[in-house]
């Protein structure tokens, strides 16, 4: 049967208030460098999943600080961890190691969906 | 007839007096305030080094006065008028009219009103304040630091960019120094307060100087200074005098919304009122933005459209203590030539 009634559009607003953080703090533990990133988007330029695929580890970087994990499992797998991130980002972040940790924090802090 | 008169005894001042008196000269600073040292009383500490600014202060004031350099305090100067001979005759609110060779106008700037950028709400919440106020607050704050009112503070914003860089408020240009001020004191704030979360609102983070990137990566990997791209939108007061503040994150290009217990506004330079106010009655050329324009600004940056008439520091445009202090030794070098070649 039709549901009946008004629904609202989720709101697109970053809420700052609140904002839990767990799997930020627990990449930031293992790799500090991760905090350092400045948005540039040469990691995604020369990634070679991002020719292919809709995958972008800047703006991944930006989802987890805002600790947005809504199917950021299915985008990481996407990375083929050939780790030509690593070599282009200007300061010198280990961005492979990132994306190694996000995978194992989702499952050892258990946020993974 | 005195050889140079120095208008303002801020550091630019100071400095160029300590060095032409060295090579000789006979000097005279007049300064407006009761007490030599310009905006730099003000500061609680200095970037990149994070030293106190009193050190930077006392030495300047010390040197001045280890010399016996003639210096007339709550003078304000009212005109500056060349004679036929080339001479200078400087008017001041005191009685006497000085006579020199030369003047060095080391005028320095004002800082923005931020109560003209109303939508962020200056002087009108009680916990919206400015860097300068915030450098205040360091000085004398003993004990946990609160916000003005009296709140624990667990997240504080600072706001770049005030009064800079904004057709808004009439000011197109970069005041240079106020990125590296906003960096400086969100760690300074991260570290009076390890619990609160600090987050900077920037248009573009212009790190210009030496140690500078540095202290903006210490800022984001040790004190975790959360950086955001996007310029605050308007700021509210919630009833119990937190406040909301809005913008977006242009890096998701999505709105965000928080809110703050502390919103420090960082707030840029202008020219200097008290230049204005002289500057016609010496027919002072002045560049667009109101600053004082220098001859040539890559190799006669002290020489003013009047000859003999010199200037030194942030009355050509806005700069760091490091930029003003080599402005002044510069200064006094180009003086020292004048008064060479026209004796």
């Amino acid at each position: 049967m039709n549901k009946f009634g008004f629904t609202t559009a989720k709101s697109r607003v970053i809420e700052y208030d609140n904002m839990h953080n767990k799997l930020l703090d627990y990449i930031i533990e293992n790799e500090p460098s991760f905090s350092a990133c400045l948005s540039c988007g040469s990691c995604t330029a020369t990634c070679s999943a991002a020719n292919l695929t809709n995958f972008n580890i800047r703006r991944l970087n930006i989802q987890i600080r805002h600790g947005e994990l809504d199917g950021i499992r299915q985008e990481i797998d996407k990375c083929m961890l050939c780790g030509k991130c690593l070599l282009v980002c200007p300061r010198g972040i280990n961005t492979r190691n990132a994306i190694m940790l996000m995978k194992k924090g989702l499952v050892s802090l258990e946020l993974d969906n | 007839m005195i050889d140079v008169i120095i208008i303002g005894g801020g550091i630019a001042g100071m400095e160029a007096a300590c060095t032409l008196h060295d090579f000789g000269f006979e000097i005279i600073i007049l300064e407006k305030d009761k007490h030599l040292g310009g905006h730099l009383q003000n500061w609680d500490t200095l970037f990149p080094t994070k030293r106190n600014a009193s050190e930077v202060l006392d030495h300047y004031v010390k040197e001045v006065q280890k010399r016996s350099i003639t210096v007339y305090l709550n003078t304000d100067v009212t005109s500056v008028t060349k004679q036929d001979n080339g001479s200078f005759e400087i008017n001041t609110s005191r009685e006497v009219v000085f006579k020199c060779k030369t003047v060095l106008m080391t005028t320095g700037y004002d800082l923005f009103n931020a109560e003209r950028k109303e939508e962020y709400g200056y002087k009108i919440y009680d916990n919206v304040i400015t860097s300068a106020d915030l450098e205040k607050l360091l000085q004398t704050n003993k004990g946990e630091l609160r916000s003005p009112s009296g709140n624990p503070i667990k997240s504080v914003a600072f706001v770049h960019c005030v009064g800079s860089r904004d057709e808004k408020s009439g000011n197109h240009y970069c005041s240079n120094v106020c990125c590296v001020t906003g960096v400086k004191q969100a760690i300074k704030m991260r570290q009076l307060l390890p619990e609160a979360q600090v987050f900077n609102f920037y248009m573009d983070l212009r790190m210009y100087g030496a140690g500078f990137e540095e202290m903006y990566r210490e800022a984001q990997e040790v004190w975790r200074v959360q950086f955001i791209r996007g310029r605050l939108s308007e700021v509210a007061e919630t009833i119990d005098k937190r406040l909301q503040v809005k913008a977006e994150d242009t890096l998701s290009a999505r709105p965000l919304r928080m809110h703050v217990d502390l919103l420090v506004l960082l707030v840029g330079m202008e020219a200097s009122k008290a230049t204005g106010d002289f500057a016609q009655s010496c027919n002072l050329a002045c560049a667009q933005n109101r600053f004082v324009e220098t001859a040539d600004f890559h190799i006669a940056s002290n020489k003013t459209n009047v000859e003999g008439l010199f200037t030194a520091g942030c009355a050509i445009a806005p700069l760091s203590v490091f930029d003003t202090v080599n402005h002044a030794k510069a200064a006094a070098l180009t003086v020292k030539e004048h008064l060479r070649l026209n004796n």
